[in-house]
């Protein structure tokens, strides 16, 4: 069996475990879509009271927040084994047993769940940056949902790439680190917010270390054809999803390399 | 004061308990100066951008900007979800020896909800006061600093109504605690309760920010009394009448949270004691 | 070629010191206060297809270490380890397709899923083709009893059920090598029993190679018919059992039951152990007291009811062991 059809299969056993309790994956649903959603109350109510942004308006924002959420939910689907690592998995010895089988630890780990409740958070993005295309009276064509499509995959492989790395640093602490919950969750919440509105540090820290502005403000702009107010070329706003995926690629360095100690120290 | 020993005890060795967690405050802290900051960088963004609606706006940035920093330093205040110890209790069934002990039962549970609640708090609000209270300004930064309060009055307000606070998220706390025994799960019925609360009770937004139209009906419901009441005193935003006002409300709905949850404990207690038996 | 070969294996783990509590966190962030522990030194043996070997000694010993490593976990620092001619970390993917073990306390399967639909998934985790599996896993089915707990959920076994679950788990691949880590532990008495009929039955009906290590001196007495003794990270001993035995306690037990009042003493150089009413636990070497000249002493001044001949047990056979290796408990 090809590691894609068995991928198939781990979801498949984790949404049957997960469905064995129906009421609590649909609250868990309803919960992620009301506490997201929630986040556009407070963005709606300052539009409400100041009326603009530096020329943006409430759509604009509600596109830039649904393209970075989005990414996020769907990373979560599957990322649930990398985000609680190293207390399942490191803590507990049970990495001993994903070295056991005759799979790539990788593989292994994107199956051990699927998280069904994000749905709900999925739901609330596409579903806020739909009424936020809308309230710009966003022209769709091929190539903007193209573009589309490749901004989000640059984001869930950012995300990918930020979770790989928590569970990298998990071989040294052995704990899961919540402090990189500031870098996911707090992620979504930077990146559906123009850079322009931030300081200076901040945009460089959002473009240069985590480059969330990368998979959300320069190609947001693009899909809305704007120019990016601080200068960027115009070639570079639909290419810099690309960098979500040299964060990925980076974080699997670190990944191995924590691999490499784990099998030398056992622990 | 005999009387008051038993929770005076409860709430000491729950306070030194959580206060081992400092790892988790730490990180904790973390999130909440991130979030912080965001949040400080988009209001002055949207109070730069529109200078007639600023000047028109109930709460000033510097205002707004105190109010961020404070809300993110008392989040562990707000009553989120249950007390896990009593919601294990419960579940474990060793509930029966708080029963057991020749005091009252919904005092207990609520002193020990507010030392959880407030040893969660403390050593957060004492980080956030010195990252952004002392720190900020000391790079130059005061214009983004947690600012003093307004003058001493404000102060004094400021500090009771923040007991009140306490007091009322205890009371909550304890409708949550009984949400959680009644069910017996405390996943679902929370999911659906938090959003509620981050909005409700001005974390997600200072509730003076949201539409003048809905401004009555914010300061009156229970959960303004948690955070929103607190920070306004402290930055001024509620004075004279007004002040007095918010803490009426705060006592006001503590008093009847307090009664509906012992109402609600003696039903539940029944039905846990007919499950038992 | 033996099935399994070890050669010098070493390994030293570098420990952190860490001093408890918060400030011991941040202080070791600064500055890191290492210990070496050396968890292997020196380790040879091999191991030829379809033995059935019983690893025992102290927790720390290294039992754990040496069957990470040739599980293909852990990484040696030195000497030569060749499982079924591979270098099992160097070529881990191909090496664990043909073992199997199990960890007494952790489980393989899933938590929330049924057994078989848990069985399902490690067929298609080990590419086991269809018509194979489901023969093998009728077979294991069979011989460990599972049939009526195929449909239920992993959490709502019991742990005899579970550990028997687990041991069919590790074979549904057909592996010529197991590894039982502690599969008796926690185990109540018919149990222990059960994994340990099916683990014979393994080795002889199916000659899988079987290494495990225990606590359990009763799994070892059952099972092994040769045994390793490990303590401080070195082989202290590699005999079959009964050899290890006879060379570590060069002495016999004998429990006389008595017509009356048991006496006080019996003859030079024989040892009362235990007392109990009119009967006694004697100990003696049989070198220098045969045992018939004993049994005839004790006949001709005492009136004797039964006689019969004990040996000391397994667990005091170890304890005496590592007393004269001066290596007990680390």
């Amino acid at each position: 069996m090809n590691s894609l059809a068995l991928l198939g299969r781990y979801y498949a056993a984790s949404m049957r475990a997960q469905m064995q309790y129906p009421a609590s994956a649909i609250m868990l649903g309803t919960g992620a879509f009301l506490v997201t959603i929630i986040d556009m109350l407070a963005v709606w109510a300052l539009f409400d009271r100041f009326g603009q942004v530096q020329g943006w308006g409430l759509g604009d924002i509600a596109v830039f927040y649904g393209v970075i959420s989005a990414s996020f939910a769907i990373t979560d689907f599957f990322t649930r084994g990398f985000d609680i690592f190293g207390s399942a998995f490191v803590k507990t010895g049970a990495f001993d047993r994903v070295l056991l089988r005759p799979r790539s630890p990788t593989l292994q780990l994107i199956g051990y769940e699927f998280r069904l409740s994000r749905f709900g958070r999925l739901a609330q993005a596409l579903l806020v940056l739909f009424v936020g295309a809308a309230l710009v009276d966003l022209q769709w064509t091929p190539e903007k949902a193209v573009l589309l499509a490749w901004t989000i995959a640059g984001g869930v492989a950012l995300f990918a790439g930020l979770m790989v790395l928590q569970a990298s640093f998990a071989f040294w602490t052995t704990e899961s680190l919540e402090v990189f919950n500031v870098l996911t969750y707090g992620g979504v919440q930077a990146g559906q917010f123009p850079l322009s509105l931030y300081a200076g540090w901040f945009r460089n820290l959002l473009i240069f270390i985590v480059p969330i502005g990368c998979v959300a403000y320069y190609p947001v702009l693009a899909l809305l054809d704007q120019p990016d107010p601080l200068g960027a070329p115009a070639w570079w706003l639909p290419t810099a999803p690309a960098m979500g995926f040299l964060f990925l690629a980076a974080s699997f360095l670190a990944w191995r390399a924590g691999i490499a100690r784990y099998t030398s120290t056992g622990s | 004061m005999d009387a008051a020993r038993p929770y005076v005890a409860a709430f000491a060795s729950r306070f030194l308990l959580m206060l081992q967690y400092c790892a988790a405050a730490v990180a904790g802290f973390a999130t909440q100066c991130w979030w912080g900051a965001i949040k400080v960088m988009i209001y002055a963004a949207f109070y730069a951008a529109a200078p007639g609606a600023a000047d028109a706006s109930p709460m000033s940035l510097a205002q707004a900007i105190t109010y961020v920093w404070m809300a993110q330093a008392l989040l562990a205040l707000t009553p989120w979800g249950a007390d896990p110890d009593i919601a294990q209790a419960v579940r474990t069934g060793s509930v029966a020896y708080d029963r057991l002990r020749p005091v009252d039962t919904y005092w207990l549970w609520y002193v020990r909800s507010g030392a959880w609640m407030v040893s969660r708090a403390a050593p957060r609000a004492a980080l956030m006061l010195l990252a952004a209270g002392l720190a900020l300004p000391l790079l130059g930064l005061s214009d983004w600093a947690w600012g003093p309060p307004t003058d001493l009055t404000a102060a004094a307000f400021f500090a009771v109504s923040l007991l009140l606070a306490v007091a009322l998220s205890s009371a909550m706390l304890m409708l949550v605690n009984l949400v959680v025994a009644a069910t017996l799960t405390d996943r679902g019925a929370v999911t659906l309760y938090n959003p509620l609360v981050i909005v409700l009770s001005g974390n997600l937004l200072p509730l003076a920010l949201y539409p003048d139209w809905a401004q009555t009906a914010l300061l009156m419901q229970p959960f303004a009394g948690m955070l929103d009441i607190p920070l306004r005193l402290y930055v001024g935003q509620l004075s004279g009448a007004w002040a007095w006002a918010g803490l009426g409300l705060q006592v006001f709905w503590t008093l009847v949270l307090i009664l509906v949850g012992r109402a609600a404990l003696t039903r539940v207690m029944t039905r846990l004691d007919v499950q038992g038996g | 070629m033996p099935q399994i070969l070890v050669e010098d294996l070493a390994k030293t783990y570098r420990v952190a010191e860490r001093d408890p509590g918060l400030l011991g966190a941040v202080r070791g962030l600064v500055h890191r206060r290492h210990r070496t522990v050396e968890a292997l030194r020196d380790v040879s043996f091999s191991l030829e297809a379809g033995e059935l070997l019983g690893f025992i000694g102290p927790n720390g010993a290294g039992k754990s270490t040496t069957i990470k490593i040739l599980s293909g976990i852990l990484k040696p620092d030195a000497g030569l380890v060749l499982v079924n001619g591979r270098v099992p970390f160097t070529d881990r993917i191909a090496h664990v397709s043909k073992i199997g073990v199990v960890f007494g306390q952790r489980t393989q399967l899933w938590w929330d899923l049924p057994v078989s639909e848990g069985f399902d998934l490690l067929a298609d985790i080990y590419r086991v083709e269809p018509a194979r599996y489901r023969a093998n896993r009728d077979e294991l089915v069979a011989l460990l009893r599972l049939e009526r707990v195929l449909d239920r959920p992993v959490r709502q076994l019991s742990l005899g059920q579970r550990m028997r679950a687990e041991i069919a788990a590790a074979l549904l691949h057909e592996p010529d090598i197991l590894f039982l880590d502690e599969p008796t532990i926690g185990l109540d008495a018919p149990s222990k029993l059960a994994v340990r009929e099916v683990v014979r039955r393994l080795n002889r009906e199916r000659g899988v190679t079987v290494l495990l290590t225990t606590h359990d001196m009763h799994d070892i007495e059952a099972l092994a018919q040769r045994v390793i003794v490990i303590g401080h990270g070195q082989v202290l001993a590699d005999s079959p059992f009964e050899t290890l035995r006879a060379n570590v306690l060069a002495e016999r037990r004998l429990v006389v039951d008595f017509a009356h009042e048991a006496p006080e003493i019996i003859m030079a150089g024989v040892e009362i152990r235990s007392r109990q009413g009119q009967t006694l636990e004697l100990a003696f070497d049989p070198a220098r007291t045969p045992t018939p000249n004993l049994i005839a002493a004790l006949a001709a001044a005492h009136e004797v009811v039964d006689i019969h001949v004990g040996e000391p047990a397994i667990e005091e056979v170890i304890a005496r062991f590592y007393d004269l290796h001066g290596a007990g408990e680390a």
